[in-house]
């Protein structure tokens, strides 16, 4: 196919169009993907998640730089909200970015929620997919950040980085739900502001608490999460945080390979179930049109108590899938 | 099933003037009629604007620019997305331009030029009108 | 002793036909309803039908009016006020190469004007040079090139500058700008001793409106500083600060949120003085203000009032300032340009007028008032002089500069003077809570107050509920109307000019004097390394308006406004 030819040369317009198909979900994405895939497992993953104002976007900018001056190539997914009102968005996470702007070798992209929650969009998993194909050496995603609950990062992700910053209330409280388990480094960003040093203590506390388990593993760590203090804006910081990213790195493909493997099949096993459900879902949808029927007017029909949810799913994939089989 | 083609659009200023407040509402206005507005605000150079535009594969550019280079800038511009084979890319002006600069900018591509007074309903109206999301590429 | 300006008895009174006559209003309005739903000011403050000595019965003369020349300074900074001296007539002006706007200068000295105000080009207001590759197309465009100390010695050409005050509407390089136009005098011959004028240097409302934005929040009140510190000790008569509001508003900001936070611009470059070392009275006298004189005439007038008193009663209650100079909100006025329309041109010439009026109302210390054309384009002659002589008319035929503070008293004016200092005060603590104007910067929290305040607008607009005659209501086509034209050539000339000026200097005077500079502002803040002597030497050594904001850019990084929404 010739735009498999092309995303793997890295022609930029055929990737930012793939991209967009993606996203809009064109069928015949899956078909191209499944074309790129076999040229895909070399990318590092890394996440940025984190409350709103924490300056994701300026670490993200200053992350690139750095591995701009070491040679590698980077792909940047920026994820922002979706209004729930309109269904547009303003996507401007790039403006802090604009000094890759012209740089070939960087590749950044804006996506809009459009709905979906966990604080990646559904079309994430398949963007890296795409950038890991085109040859990109690292991937950076930064989540939507509106709230909490935002784990799918941890799916996608080598490498999850959870930002804080001083001063925004009850921000430890926020992160604390759910997120501090999928954290392999924290960030406490504008390190130079007043009760820095307090949420390093209170992060510190908690982490020691109740670190142990790994969600997305299923097993005890013994990674210890660094807690790196920057100053984005003003590059403070960074190395070491970088360093950081590399040991996490180091820690995952070296010295505990077992570890790592768990982690992708763990990410390939999510990404397989998600294409599954969302194929199996689209096929149910196509038979039911086939038979003259639409989602909404069972929903209407459920809505008149003629039918409950629980029986008629049941009964459309026994007659579907199940029936017709035998 | 593919979802409802989504416009995405660009909004950038062009040039060293930094006067942003027709392009943070128009940006707002695009939002709430339901497009993707990718925003890189002030200051942007002709070949920032396109590498955007590239990756971000957008169907129109909005260049709000009120300093008067937008002789320069403009034809830039159109340049560079001819180069890129990005023609198809709607681009439309708005600001303060003198009438006569008007047929001119259109003569090299312009697609349409919103001058000061211009309602937002009008313009949403005519993106709406003349700006089709692009078709799929596979 | 109080000075309430009503008797208990005299209230009560007025309190009982008040409510019988409310009741005469409810009857007449059954025969002819009223004309809106709702009547607000153009920035959506919703207004009464009356306003009657009950909405100022607390008021104390003494306490909150007062007299022209003392404090609080609500009527006015000075005690003869426009019966001494009239307002400085200050139109912005800039267009082209320097030759080109001294021209303009002598045109309008010539026409009556009594002050000058650089308009500069947007290269020079970002730091740039002409042949910066940022800079193309440029030049010249929405005011004058200035890349050297040349271009300043044409710019002011056969000016006597120790009698005349030159404003200058420059902010992240003003230090350079400043430095060059104190060098350029010096060599011309005159004291900076005696240098009068203003440099607008307030970098904080490009972070919150402009974004003409060079250097982070932190080391761009640095250079502010310095230049305060260094006006103070060697540029007495200049005003090294004015604080503005105009561009706060022109970005969609209400009366009161304009008023809020150029005030507390003002509070944080005091703070930021203060830490530096500076006695408060030292140079509190020598801030300025900046304010937009928009459509809406009673609430321009109110803003204006409720400012001087705020700007008092915060120099003497929060800095403990002793001198009433350091207490005074003197200010100039720049009637609004976003009230202007493209439609129907002449138009703006009305809309000015009253604008100017408001202003003068208001007690402003200098005016420029916006010539009609303005939508479009730097002025052309013709328009610019129907501007100044829409000043001179308003000073000289109509009467209101015979009065001081003529609307004191009014009881719509005082309630309304009441209620902007009140929901200013309101933002005020807010800022406070947020720890400062930086901080609330970085939380874009002013940003995005104005952002809202300009969308709503907007939306108002679209509905009819705002009216813009011409736009929405008896809409008109744009015109054709004759503008100003900028040559594209003069681009080449001034970077052909300027690459000469490179070549003759001594580079390793030069070399040194911005190696001096770095080194200042690698330093720690202090008189010590005030870079302002150490401009001044690189200006005479050569240096262009970038290479000494590049240096800037070096030692301090850049910034990008995030814009959020």
């Amino acid at each position: 196919m010739e735009i498999v030819e092309q995303v793997l040369r890295g022609d930029v317009r055929a990737v930012a169009r793939l991209l967009r198909d993606i996203d809009d979900q064109v069928p015949s994405t899956r078909s191209i993907l499944k074309e790129l895939y076999p040229y895909t497992g070399k990318a590092y993953v890394v996440g940025f998640t984190g409350p709103p104002g924490a300056g994701k976007s300026t670490l993200v900018d200053q992350i690139t730089a750095y591995y701009r001056r070491i040679g590698k190539t980077v792909a940047i997914i920026a994820i922002d909200p979706t209004s729930p009102f309109s269904g547009g968005a303003i996507l401007g996470d790039r403006i802090r970015m604009q000094r890759h702007f012209l740089d070939k070798d960087v590749f950044i992209r804006s996506v809009a929620t459009r709905g979906h929650f966990g604080g990646l969009t559904k079309s994430t998993h398949d963007m890296i997919t795409v950038f890991d194909a085109m040859g990109k050496d690292i991937i950076i995603v930064e989540t939507v950040g509106v709230g909490q609950g935002e784990v799918e990062i941890a799916d996608c992700a080598h490498t999850t980085i959870v930002v804080s910053v001083p001063g925004l209330g009850d921000d430890i409280q926020a992160i604390k739900a759910g997120i501090m388990e999928i954290g392999n480094i924290f960030v406490v960003n504008k390190a130079d502001r007043e009760g820095a040093k307090k949420t390093v203590q209170e992060l510190r506390t908690i982490l020691d608490m109740g670190r142990r388990f790994r969600m997305d593993i299923g097993e005890m760590d013994d990674w210890e999460p660094p807690i790196v203090e920057t100053q984005a804006h003003k590059g403070i910081g960074i190395d070491e945080l970088c360093d950081a990213i590399e040991r996490h790195k180091a820690y995952l493909t070296a010295q505990k390979p077992e570890q790592f493997r768990k982690v992708m099949l763990k990410r390939t096993l999510h990404q397989f179930s998600e294409t599954l459900r969302d194929e199996l879902f689209k096929e149910m949808v196509r038979r039911i049109e086939r038979r003259g029927d639409t989602l909404e007017s069972i929903a209407e029909r459920i809505f008149q108590k003629e039918l409950d949810p629980y029986s008629v799913s049941r009964q459309l994939i026994k007659e579907e899938f199940i029936s017709h089989e035998q | 099933m593919a979802n409802e083609r989504k416009l995405r659009i660009l909004v950038a200023k062009p040039g060293l003037d930094g006067h942003d407040r027709g392009a943070r509402v128009i940006a707002r206005a695009l939002r709430d009629a339901g497009f993707e507005v990718i925003y890189t605000g002030c200051h942007q150079t002709p070949e920032q604007i396109v590498q955007t535009a590239l990756q971000e594969d957008v169907d129109m550019i909005g260049l709000s620019i009120l300093s008067g280079a937008h002789n320069y800038s403009f034809p830039r511009i159109m340049e560079l997305l001819k180069e890129n084979n990005a023609e198809d890319i709607v681009v439309v002006g708005g600001g303060i331009f003198p009438l006569e600069d008007i047929p001119k900018l259109k003569a090299i591509g312009i697609r349409e030029i919103f001058t000061p007074g211009s309602k937002l309903d009008d313009i949403i109206k005519w993106v709406r009108e003349n700006v089709k999301p692009r078709k799929a590429a596979a | 002793m109080g000075t309430r300006m009503f008797s208990e008895s005299a209230i009560e009174r007025i309190e009982k036909e008040y409510k019988e006559w409310l009741q005469d209003y409810e009857k007449a309005l059954q025969k002819l309803p009223e004309r809106l739903e709702r009547f607000s000011t153009v920035s959506d403050m919703e207004v009464k039908n009356l306003y009657t000595p009950l909405d100022i019965k607390n008021k104390d003369y003494m306490e909150d009016i007062g007299f022209p020349g003392c404090y609080p300074f609500t009527r006015g900074v000075q005690t003869t006020m426009y019966r001494a001296r009239l307002w400085t007539m200050r139109m912005f002006a800039g267009l082209g190469t320097a030759e080109q706007t001294n021209e303009r200068f002598h045109y309008l000295i010539s026409h009556g004007e009594t002050g000058l105000s650089v308009a500069f080009d947007f290269p020079t207001l970002m730091g740039y040079d002409t042949d910066s590759s940022l800079a193309r197309g440029e030049c010249g465009r929405c005011g004058v090139a200035i890349d050297t100390i040349e271009d300043m010695q044409r710019l002011f050409a056969g000016i006597n500058l120790e009698e005349v005050t030159t404003s200058m509407t420059i902010n992240p390089p003003a230090s350079v700008i400043w430095a060059m136009y104190i060098a350029n005098a010096e060599n011309e011959g005159f004291s900076r001793k005696k240098l009068g004028g203003t440099i607008q240097n307030d970098c904080l409302k490009e972070f919150i409106a402009q974004k003409t934005l060079m250097l982070p929040p932190e080391p761009s009140i640095r250079l502010v500083v310095d230049t305060v510190e260094f006006g103070t000790k060697e540029v007495p008569r200049w005003n090294t600060i004015s604080i503005s509001g105009y561009h706060i508003r022109e970005a969609g900001a209400t009366a009161v949120q304009e008023l809020a936070f150029t005030i507390y611009d003002g509070i944080t470059y005091v703070e930021e003085c203060i830490k530096r070392g500076l006695n408060v009275d030292d140079f509190a006298g020598r801030l300025s203000f900046f304010w937009n004189s928009h459509i809406d005439f009673f609430e321009e007038i109110a803003k204006m009032r409720a400012a001087r008193r705020m700007w008092a009663r915060i120099m003497k209650n929060r800095f403990k300032a002793q001198n009433p100079r350091s207490m005074m909100c003197r200010f100039h006025v720049q009637t609004a340009g976003c009230s202007l329309t493209a439609q129907e041109p002449y138009n703006n010439i009305i809309r000015t007028t009253t604008e100017a009026l408001a202003a003068i109302l208001g007690g402003c210390q200098s005016l420029h008032t916006n010539s009609l054309d303005e939508v479009y384009m730097i002025p052309s002659e013709f328009a610019v002089k129907i501007a100044l002589r829409t000043q001179q008319i308003l000073a000289y035929e109509v009467g209101v500069a015979n009065v001081i503070d003529p609307l004191a008293g009014s009881y719509y004016v005082e309630a309304l003077t009441d209620r902007m200092e009140e929901e200013a005060n309101e933002y005020i603590r807010k800022l406070d809570e947020m720890g400062g104007m930086v901080a609330a910067i970085e939380k874009n929290y002013p940003q995005m107050e104005i952002a809202d305040s300009a969308y709503r607008f907007q939306q108002q607009i679209e509905r009819g509920e705002k009216v813009v005659i011409g736009i929405n209501m008896f809409p008109s086509e744009i015109p054709p109307l004759e503008v100003l034209k900028i040559d594209p050539e003069i681009e080449r000339l001034q970077i052909e000019r300027l690459h000469k000026f490179k070549e003759r200097r001594n580079k390793v005077k030069l070399q040194k004097a911005l190696d001096e500079l770095r080194r200042r502002c690698e330093g720690k803040p202090c008189w010590e390394n005030n870079v302002m002597p150490a401009l001044i030497e690189a200006v005479k050594a050569g240096a262009t308006e970038q290479e000494c904001c590049d240096v800037y850019r070096e030692v301090f990084g850049t910034y990008t406004d995030p814009a959020s929404f």
